[in-house]
């Protein structure tokens, strides 16, 4: 069962990898969300400790309810609903995010040989959601999709922690839920400052910032 | 030794008797779909016999290859289905080949069609060639793939056995077969000419692929290729049962009256599988030719994280 959240959850990364619309970026964040919060519940059940529980449980009503709703509200306002990544080649991304897998299987499977948990083998799977997060932060030139590759990378994170370590204490995990909200809110404001300033939200114009 | 001969024949005959019918339940629950009245499900047969009575007319600048290559296709697709268990896997042909072998056979069909495509030099059958080689060259990777991953797990790369294998493990979703399943669809659709990559219902279009090839092509020649094209979905079909949903094919030691049995869950399959693949083209609009490469790219990428899912996770 945790295993195919796994693979789901990997599944939905190379999704969101050779998504180019925007608001179904959301919409693939969302369904990674709902994934994430039902492994979680998966350990919990698994493992009996209570803590996973409202770990689920504050996965669901962050990452499923609150984060979706503020993106889509941004995207919104922004006006950028029918935008779409123009300059995405879908074939060679999708090829590299493959490498990618290979690298993160290859560089889990010793950590796993030495952990004891029954969720071990999805550390290589975790990892891969990680560094595909990554990959799509790298090639995405919109600022609302760069910031739901950093938002897919925290997910990536939480899994690799639920599964190497059964989660973390309750008090990081609330820090870090925390820590994303903000995040999210301030990155909200610098969209705005982004469009004012350069009338788009194309990063390549913030790489010639000189006087003229 | 006589089950399994009688079984072998039992299944050559099925799949030259039911592939047709298959194409005519695609295209009726097509027609039902898009709201039409639906073609009989015998018009391939009747199709078939009309194009057998009919004299052949070939271009003057025909080689022996063009003439031919309908008969190399038409041959390659029996081998094929002698080769995949669709009634019961105690084949003795599948000895001879296994599924590495049967990739090479349709790629065989697959050349020899292009080939005899371009052995007229009309401007459509080179552009059709090209274009299905452009397809084919994409596919097949992908197709060895899903393979690769099914034969892991079984540890064998013969499809009876796979089946065999499959059919014994316990019921439960494997991530590794599921994204198997998703590939191995994607290349269905793509090698039979099916809607997302090529129209099967079309003759005048530029888009076409499939039905440029067979441009040149009449009577007796026609018929065998149009015939072969049926069984290569049939056999698709039948790879796919073999794979993914092996329940009802009779095992190694199976008596004739288990064979029996199989045959009307076959027949269960063939008209789900036809239905489905009828809803997906009614559903889905044609590809541009250059996204087609996205689409196998795709389907390459799910075999692949099959076949790296089950060895990491080993399910």
């Amino acid at each position: 069962m945790i295993n195919l959240c796994a693979a789901v959850l990997l599944l939905l990364s190379f999704a969101m990898i050779s998504q180019r619309r925007t608001v179904a970026l959301v919409d693939l964040f969302t369904a990674q969300g709902v994934t994430l919060a039902v492994s979680t519940l998966v350990v919990a059940l698994g493992t009996g400790q209570r803590h996973m529980y409202y770990s689920a449980a504050l996965t669901f009503a962050l990452k499923v309810i609150v984060l979706p709703v503020i993106l889509r509200r941004l995207i919104r306002r922004l006006g950028v609903q029918w935008e779409a990544e123009s300059r995405l080649d879908v074939t060679v991304t999708m090829i590299i995010g493959l490498l990618v897998v290979i690298f993160a299987f290859g560089l889990a499977e010793p950590i796993s040989a030495l952990a004891t948990t029954v969720t071990r083998s999805t550390l290589g799977i975790a990892l891969a959601v990680v560094l595909l997060s990554f990959l799509m932060m790298i090639t995405r030139r919109k600022a609302v999709s760069q910031v739901i590759g950093f938002l897919a990378m925290e997910n990536g994170l939480f899994f690799a922690a639920a599964s190497a370590t059964y989660g973390m204490p309750m008090l990081i995990e609330f820090g870090i839920a925390l820590d994303v909200l903000v995040a999210v809110f301030v990155l909200g404001v610098f969209f705005f400052q982004i469009r004012e300033q350069f009338d788009s939200l194309d990063l390549q114009h913030l790489e010639s910032l000189k006087e003229k | 030794m006589i089950v399994a001969f009688t079984n072998q024949l039992l299944e050559l005959a099925v799949a030259l008797l039911a592939a047709p019918l298959l194409l005519g339940w695609v295209n009726q629950c097509r027609a039902w779909l898009q709201n039409r009245r639906a073609p009989s499900l015998w018009l391939p047969y009747r199709n078939y016999r009309k194009l057998f009575h009919k004299d052949a007319v070939l271009a003057a600048n025909a080689s022996p290859l063009f003439r031919a290559a309908p008969y190399v296709v038409f041959g390659s697709m029996v081998v094929a289905a002698a080769i995949i268990p669709s009634l019961g896997s105690a084949l003795p042909f599948s000895r001879v080949a296994d599924a590495i072998a049967l990739v090479g056979l349709f790629a065989t069909a697959r050349m020899f069609m292009a080939l005899a495509a371009m052995d007229i030099g009309t401007a459509f059958g080179t552009l059709g060639a090209r274009r299905e080689m452009m397809i084919g060259f994409l596919a097949e990777p992908a197709l060895l793939m899903v393979i690769f991953t099914a034969s892991l797990i079984s540890s064998s790369t013969s499809l009876a056995a796979i089946s065999d294998t499959l059919v014994s493990r316990e019921l439960a979703i494997y991530p590794s077969l599921a994204f198997a399943a998703i590939a191995f669809l994607l290349v269905l659709l793509a090698e039979n000419a099916r809607i997302p990559v090529d129209n099967p219902a079309t003759h005048l279009e530029l888009t076409m692929i499939h039905e440029a090839m067979l441009l040149e092509y009449s009577a007796r020649h026609l018929a065998l290729m149009e015939w072969a094209a049926a069984l290569k979905l049939f056999n698709y079909a039948a790879i796919g049962f073999a794979l993914f949903i092996p329940w009802g094919i009779a095992g190694r030691d199976a008596g004739l009256v288990e064979l029996l049995y199989a045959a009307p869950l076959l027949a269960v399959k063939l008209l789900c599988a036809g239905a489905v693949l009828a809803l997906i083209e009614t559903l889905s609009a044609k590809l541009r030719i250059f996204r087609a490469p996205e689409f196998l790219a795709t389907a390459f990428l799910f075999a692949v994280l099959g076949m790296l899912v089950h060895l990491l996770l080993g399910s």
